[in-house]
């Protein structure tokens, strides 16, 4: 098995798998922060299946777009553990 | 917020973010980047110092209002357009240098262009960010 078979067959559903199990949580989850922190993990899963996707087509400048992806995500979460506290204060 | 580590990250952070956001700016004439993204990330970065050590410190790093960054980056992307109708081409033609600057490669009409697009980006980004935190 290859490299690009192994990344094909078995990590890319792995990821797929995961995706929807966290996509369970975010429904459910019963307090804001689980949603926060689901919605988080769905966008690192989403990088991981950019840069298998970018070894598959050899093509290294979907990295910088999974950086850049990073950098939104962790900003995103940022402002909303930021806005969360800011609102447990006021109540 | 007053966690140590987000305030210590985010102090090495702002430089790193501000050269990566000039590289990607650099590179977008061939390849995937350019002046609306570059824009995003320095933008972000100044997002970030500003949720870490609160928005007066990162309002004394800026040292003017960043709503001052829109007419001069739209003066810029203005001149670089009609520059050259001066030379005999028609508007938006691109203007090369003759040499190729060090590093950089060649430079021309397109890159103060994005130069413009990259300082009107981050304009208004923060300033609508600074405005929403400043109300809340």
């Amino acid at each position: 098995m290859s490299l690009y078979e192994y990344l094909y067959y078995i990590i890319l559903p792995l990821l797929a798998i995961s995706i929807l199990i966290i996509f369970v949580r975010f429904l459910k989850g019963p307090t804001l922060s689980d949603r926060v922190v689901s919605l988080d993990l769905i966008i690192t899963t989403g990088i991981g299946i950019i840069a298998i996707y970018s070894i598959h087509t050899n093509q290294p400048t979907f990295l910088d777009i999974a950086m850049i992806l990073a950098l939104i995500a962790f900003l995103g979460t940022v402002a909303f553990s930021y806005y969360l506290e800011k609102r447990e204060k006021n109540d | 917020m007053k966690t140590i580590i987000f305030k210590t990250a985010s102090s090495y952070l702002l430089p790193l973010l501000l050269l990566f956001a000039i590289f990607i700016l650099l590179r977008g004439h061939y390849l995937p980047g350019g002046g609306f993204v570059g824009g995003l990330i320095a933008a972000i970065a100044f997002v970030i110092h500003s949720f870490a050590n609160g928005i007066e410190k990162t309002r004394g790093i800026i040292k003017f209002h960043p709503g001052f960054l829109m007419p001069i980056g739209l003066a810029l992307a203005l001149i670089a357009a009609i520059a050259p109708l001066f030379t005999g081409g028609a508007l938006m033609t691109g203007l090369w240098f003759e040499n190729p600057v060090p590093v950089i490669g060649m430079v021309g009409s397109a890159l103060f262009f994005d130069i413009g697009v990259f300082l009107v980006v981050v304009g208004v980004t923060l300033t609508i960010i600074f405005t929403i935190s400043e109300t809340i």
